[in-house]
């Protein structure tokens, strides 16, 4: 299984407080899971030990990704085997072009000529109903909530990963913005795509429909479920989780 | 993990000099003067058959030179040894305006550092000083026909002295400082340009100076005169190889912006790191008219350079934007001074600096509002950017407001490269120095919009910037 993640009983520690205690995960290529849980769970600290920051020391553990252990490997090694990461909190970078960025970042993955570029480009933009002249705003800087992770999924949308994670990508949109990206992403569903969603409302998954959804509390994942368990968490919450 | 890529970066940036900039061709002096005294300079001005007027004005300068003290402010300045630096150095005949003509060596080195290419692209004249002596001069005829002139400065004292003896050293005088008076003493070369009223020049002139031999002293002169609702636009740049042993380059340039006139100013100072930079730039801009500065400031060993616009009259403009890189063993001494004289007058000072591996920038400005200079509005801005934490920036604001109902907005930051901003992009698969490079960049942006994309280009690539700025 080429494009498997396998994440095995991983500890992971932040400034020495321990954050993830023990998370086992395996998503198969094509599959989209959900990950869910209360504020302060690790969902997030998950989603960034995967991409690589360097402030998140991993403890024990493993993280596969086909064949390769990829905790060895630096940010940018990773993102060149086809991981991505749509961020909670994208970064913004005053003075930056916004679409010399977007082409320096989708060319560090893919080699695609600047014509080709502009027409995806072109279609991303209508895609995701955002405005042409978005792109000539500096990388987040003044950008709303909801433009935010618009341009996250713009980003994710034109790197093509095979394992995307996006992480809380839907706080922040209104339902119409929610809509476009839920079916945006959906699109991006075949056998050789994968997906981490992280979320705190069902909403976004109603597009998405996950093969398995996952529960996390306290950096353990206590459940693994199916859209049942997204139902029952809209009605109840989380309380119930830690008793099944 | 953050410090061996930060020191790739240091040495990345910058590091093809030696290929692209830092090449030197056999040197074939018809005449080298060394050493600094009333020889010298007679020498020089005799070698250029000047007016007597001229022979004095230099021989002035050098006693100036000589009885003021070294300056204790701004850089070290403590290593130049004025007795080992070449004061004239000519390997070249006459002035051409034909690249044909120009001496094999000297013309090899212009086309290496692509003027010839960058004339016919897109400059409407171009000029190329090659150690003492402009080599090349050209403007385009459909200019030259409505009455602009661009040519050296040696070329202008003897075509149009009038002109030149009303305005040279009236902006920069020679007492103002050694180095102006140092230059007054030993220029040689440097451009003249003179736009006639209400003729606008819309593509670039450029001058390029080049040094190319050891312990040489470059001394250019440029005087710019804008008449009456005139508009030109100049850039110059500067390249040099690398030497054990230090040069010196202290050039003075005078610009006269009349009534309604526009001059911008653009340079991209690329000595390397063996060059000592000591320059007096100063503007008077006249009623309603605009200076712009345009100054950045990449190589060098010491730049000390700040460069000024009087507003002489009222709603005249000026609009100073400056930026510095210093890296290892280079300190950036830069920044602008406006001096407000007239009522409604505008002023703008926007100062980046970029300090890494050890380098020092300081921003170093004055403003002054003079006397029934009222209704003014002025700002100055200076942000520093430390790539790493053995590097350091300091900013040096000067204010004398004398006039109450001035609107002075003055704003300074202090900032390092954020591990959330570096993170962020090598998750996108670039590598830190790419990433880096393109934070960088976005720093500096509010200078590079103001260039040319061809020099845009060029100074991306010199930041190391991997992007294709032909999609932007």
């Amino acid at each position: 299984m080429k494009n498997t993640l396998t994440i095995k009983n991983l500890h992971v520690s932040v400034e020495g407080k321990p954050i993830l205690q023990g998370i086992s995960l395996e998503i198969k290529s094509g599959e989209i899971h959900a990950l869910m849980g209360p504020n302060g769970s690790g969902k997030s600290t998950l989603s960034y030990v995967l991409a690589g920051h360097p402030k998140y020391k991993v403890e024990s553990g493993e993280i596969w990704y086909g064949n390769t252990n990829i905790l060895a490997l630096k940010p940018e090694e990773r993102a060149k085997r086809g991981l991505f990461l749509a961020f909670q909190y994208p970064v913004e970078l005053p003075g930056v072009n916004y679409q010399n960025a977007l082409y320096t970042m989708t060319k560090a993955r893919r080699n695609l000529p600047p014509k080709e570029f502009q027409a995806e480009l072109k279609q991303c933009l209508e895609k995701l109903n955002l405005d042409p002249s978005f792109i000539q705003r500096h990388v987040n800087v003044g950008f709303s909530g909801g433009e935010k992770k618009k341009a996250e999924v713009l980003q994710l949308l034109l790197s093509k990963p095979s394992l995307a994670i996006l992480d809380e990508t839907d706080s922040g949109l209104d339902r119409d913005a929610l809509e476009i990206v839920g079916k945006a992403i959906q699109e991006l569903r075949n056998k050789d795509f994968s997906s981490l969603i992280i979320t705190h409302y069902p909403k976004l998954l109603r597009y998405l429909n996950p093969d398995k959804v996952h529960i996390i509390m306290n950096g353990r994942i206590i459940l693994t479920g199916d859209n049942a368990t997204i139902q029952k968490i809209e009605q109840e919450g989380y309380a119930w989780c830690g008793d099944e | 993990m953050r410090g061996a890529a930060m020191n790739e970066e240091l040495t990345l940036l910058n590091n093809d000099y030696e290929k692209k900039y830092g090449f030197k061709v056999e040197d074939k002096p018809l005449v080298k003067l060394e050493g600094l005294n009333e020889e010298t300079v007679k020498t020089i001005s005799k070698l250029k058959n000047e007016a007597s007027w001229m022979t004095e004005k230099r021989l002035q300068a050098l006693k100036i030179f000589t009885t003021k003290p070294m300056p204790t402010w701004g850089g070290d300045l403590k290593n130049v040894n004025f007795d080992n630096v070449t004061y004239y150095l000519r390997s070249n005949q006459k002035v051409e305006d034909n690249w044909e003509n120009v001496p094999e060596e000297i013309k090899q080195t212009f086309e290496r550092l692509g003027i010839p290419e960058a004339e016919r692209k897109f400059l409407a004249g171009s000029g190329a000083q090659f150690e003492s002596e402009s080599v090349y001069h050209k403007i385009r005829e459909d200019l030259s026909k409505v009455g602009v002139i661009f040519c050296d400065m040696d070329t202008a004292l003897k075509e149009y002295p009038e002109i030149v003896k009303e305005n040279f050293g009236r902006i920069v005088p020679a007492g103002d400082n050694k180095f102006a008076a140092l230059n007054t003493a030993c220029w040689s070369g440097g451009s003249f340009i003179y736009v006639p009223k209400n003729v606008k020049v819309t593509a670039p002139l450029q001058a390029y100076f080049r040094i190319n031999a050891k312990n040489m002293g470059q001394f250019e002169r440029t005087l710019i005169i804008a008449d009456e609702g005139a508009e030109v636009t100049y850039y110059e740049g500067c390249t040099s190889p690398v030497y054990s042993s230090d040069s010196l380059h202290a050039a003075v340039v005078e610009l006269v912006a009349k009534k309604n006139a526009k001059i911008r100013y653009v340079t991209i100072q690329n000595w390397s790191s063996n060059v000592y930079n000591l320059v007096t730039k100063r503007a008077f801009a006249y009623e309603n008219a605009t200076v712009e500065w345009i100054d950045g400031n990449i190589g060098s060993k010491l730049t000390m350079k700040y460069p000024s616009v009087y507003l002489m009259e009222k709603n005249a403009k000026a609009n100073i934007l400056s930026v510095a890189i210093a890296g290892k063993n280079q300190h950036q001494d830069a920044g602008g001074k406006v001096i407000h004289l007239a009522p409604n007058t505008t002023s703008r000072i926007i100062s980046k600096s970029v300090s890494k591996d050890g380098g020092r920038s300081s921003y170093r400005g004055f403003l002054k509002v003079g006397k029934n200079a009222t209704n003014v509005k002025a700002t100055v801005r200076c942000d520093a950017l430390l790539l790493d934490e053995f590097s350091r920036s300091d900013t040096y604001p000067t204010m004398q407001i004398e006039e109450k109902d001035a609107v002075i907005a003055h704003e300074a930051t202090v900032g390092k490269i954020g591990d959330e901003q570096l993170f962020y992009l090598t998750s996108r698969g670039l590598t830190e120095t790419e990433a880096m490079s393109m934070i960088v960049l976005g720093f500096i942006s509010e200078f590079t919009k103001e260039l040319p994309m061809e020099y845009a280009i060029e100074l991306n690539k010199l930041i190391h910037l991997e992007m294709e700025n032909a999609i932007g």
